[in-house]
């Protein structure tokens, strides 16, 4: 039995169905990332399991409990919010302490561990302050520590980290599972940012129209999503998705026509011989070459986005066919070098149906 | 200085003089004689007398006749318990049923709030004869408790609507936070969203006080000089003898000083509720 159990859960908001059937299980400690873009039913998703608002049928267990008849202040669930959600009118102390405060601790007992806390999230200075005068970084430490102090048996974090700026963002993206690790809480952890979601989690729950698509690791996500949407989301540049169908070649291998040019798809899943298909390929799977010799893909360099960490290159081929690649060096869209080639590795490739937009899997 | 800032402080002069100068001649009526009063043309110059205020307040009215006994005193207390009486009592009804409309979408909701607000657009005088009728009957003519009651026309609607606003603007998620924290939703209630509305209930309960201050039909028709409040009582100063309006212009002048006070003493959270926008990230 898992930690926390949501089975079949769903929940409209006026006419909207914003939470669909949705079922997800994390075992206790564990470290999941709920990824998704925005309007997906993220932040509601976190409100059904911490119960400020009522689901419409289904059912949050945690610990093997029922959660539907208790109410909020007994789930034993604390939450961070996006918003930071501050108490204005108290201080950053008073805000911190409120969870101890609810359950009546000696005002020494309160003090020592609001110290504890705040000293570990580095705040202690600013814990007379009000909310008002901290900056938005102390905010969110602030509310970080108010959901931790009472060591909550199940952790939600919303997007915790997207009101803060990109320099602290980072450091709070090392920083954090650290403090998390002390306090071996379940951490359900929302975030629309791919990046942030390869980063933390241990597990990543990809969630869309209100359902989880996929759960797994973040890199058996990344290589191989379970549907299209999964594809076009999972990604920084996203996945190059080409509809084609693969043949048999003469000697027996299967090739794909990507374009113009036929190219051996040594993972193609035999199925899929002779059928309308999507494939998918990582734009890190697509190597420029010095010359346009042998097995390879003329294109044409369009488009240069420096990344720092890959550079994304956008590329044309014969047929009218656009592909996105990714490199360590940076080539510069220069004309006379820029009709080059490229090789393609379909080593890495995944399949599509078109119709269901399921991943094909390979036997 | 340029001619613009000039202009607009004209303007400024011009607004303020417009409004102030009606209280500004009451307050000098109110020091003056009957006989100075109805001078023509009007004098600014005149030699003052306390005796408006004096005869007020010792409740005994000298005019070319004889006296007249005026109940200025008690209408004042009058005026001062059935405002109170009505704003705390809306108070406590209106705030947590604005909370309620504010919060929790039910069946019928938006139907009863506007129901409530209607009570506003319907005529005084619609009303009037029909309750004085059940009034007659239930025994509550010429009592507080009734006119507090009628008076609730006037200051639920009023407290109902601008708090419901102030509780809609709070962010939900801090109420979450501090159900989350461990508090029941009562303690949510009077710990985050009552301090956090306060300016709103503060400028909501301070209009009610000055409308319920105000009015005067409804004490006119429904109450006798018993529980008559100041509105109505400054009729006794139009007597057989004529006009007194010396007396008239104090009484405005007493009549105004507690709502200044109210007033003066609700702004302090009314600014307070300006500096307290920190929910945002």
């Amino acid at each position: 039995m898992s930690y926390l159990q949501i089975s079949n859960l769903s929940k409209s908001l006026g006419r909207a169905e914003v939470i669909r059937g949705l079922d997800l299980a994390m075992d206790h400690g564990e470290f999941l990332v709920v990824f998704g873009p925005s309007g997906c039913g993220k932040t509601t998703l976190l409100r059904l399991i911490a119960g400020v608002i009522k689901a419409d049928g289904g059912e949050v267990a945690i610990a093997g409990e029922s959660m539907a008849e208790v109410e909020p202040e007994h789930r034993g669930v604390a939450m961070a919010f996006q918003s930071f959600a501050l108490y204005p009118h108290f201080s950053a102390f008073e805000n911190i302490a409120s969870p101890l405060r609810a359950d009546g601790l000696a005002e020494r007992e309160v003090k020592q561990r609001v110290q504890e806390v705040a000293g570990m999230l580095r705040i202690t200075n600013v814990l007379d302050h009000m909310p008002k005068e901290l900056s938005n970084g102390q905010k969110q430490r602030t509310s970080l520590a108010r959901s931790l102090i009472r060591r909550p048996r199940v952790l939600l974090l919303d997007d915790p980290l997207r009101n803060v700026d990109a320099k602290l963002r980072y450091e709070m993206r090392i920083e954090l599972p650290e403090v998390l690790r002390q306090f071996e809480t379940t951490v359900l952890y929302v975030t629309q940012d791919f990046k942030e979601a390869m980063a933390l989690g241990d597990r990543v729950a990809v969630m869309l129209d209100g359902a989880i698509r996929q759960v797994d690791r973040p890199a058996n996500i990344y290589r191989r999503p379970a549907d299209l949407d999964v594809a076009r989301l999972f990604g920084d540049p996203p996945m190059n998705l080409i509809p084609t169908r693969p043949q048999r070649h003469n000697g027996g291998g299967i090739t794909v026509r990507l374009g113009e040019s036929v190219l051996d798809a040594p993972g193609c899943p035999e199925r899929l011989l002779d059928r309308e298909c999507v494939v998918g390929i990582r734009p890190e799977d697509v190597h420029f070459l010095d010359s346009r010799e042998g097995d390879c893909l003329p294109v044409r360099l369009e488009a240069v986005m420096p990344l720092n960490v890959r550079t994304a290159m956008l590329v044309t081929a014969p047929g009218a066919l656009e592909l996105t690649s990714s490199a360590w060096d940076i080539r510069e869209a220069r004309d006379e070098e820029n009709d080059t080639a490229v090789r393609i590795d379909l080593n890495g490739a995944v399949y599509f149906d078109p119709d269901s937009g399921q991943r094909v899997q390979n036997q | 200085m340029s001619i613009r800032s000039l202009l607009r402080a004209l303007g400024l002069l011009a607004v303020g003089l417009f409004f102030l100068f009606p209280l500004f001649w009451v307050l000098m009526m109110s020091f003056m004689t009957n006989a100075d009063i109805l001078r023509s043309p009007p004098s600014l110059i005149f030699e003052p007398t306390v005796s408006n205020y004096t005869s007020l307040l010792s409740g005994s009215l000298a005019s070319q006749v004889g006296t007249l006994n005026v109940d200025y005193v008690q209408n004042l207390m009058n005026s001062f318990i059935l405002a109170a009486g009505s704003v705390v009592l809306s108070l406590l009804l209106a705030v947590p049923a604005a909370y309620a409309f504010a919060r929790f979408r039910f069946r019928g909701g938006e139907n009863m709030a506007f129901t409530i607000l209607s009570f506003k657009f319907a005529p005084p005088l619609l009303v009037l004869i029909p309750l004085l009728g059940y009034f007659r009957q239930i025994g509550l003519t010429d009592s507080y408790i009734g006119l507090i009651w009628v008076y609730q026309l006037i200051t639920l609607p009023l407290v109902l609507w601008i708090v419901r606003g102030y509780f809609e603007d709070i962010s939900e998620d801090v109420e979450y936070a501090y159900r989350l924290d461990g508090h029941s939703w009562w303690e949510t209630f009077t710990r985050i969203a009552l301090p956090l509305a306060r300016p709103g209930i503060a400028s909501a309960g301070l209009l009610a006080f000055i409308f319920a201050w105000n009015n005067f039909i409804f004490a006119l028709v429904l109450g006798s000089s018993r529980v008559q409040p100041v509105t109505v009582g400054a009729l006794n100063f139009v007597t057989a003898s004529g006009i007194q309006y010396g007396q008239i212009a104090a009484a405005l002048v007493l009549s105004i000083l507690p709502t200044l006070a109210v007033a003066l003493y609700a702004q302090r959270f009314l600014v307070q509720g300006l500096s307290l926008g920190a929910v945002k990230g």
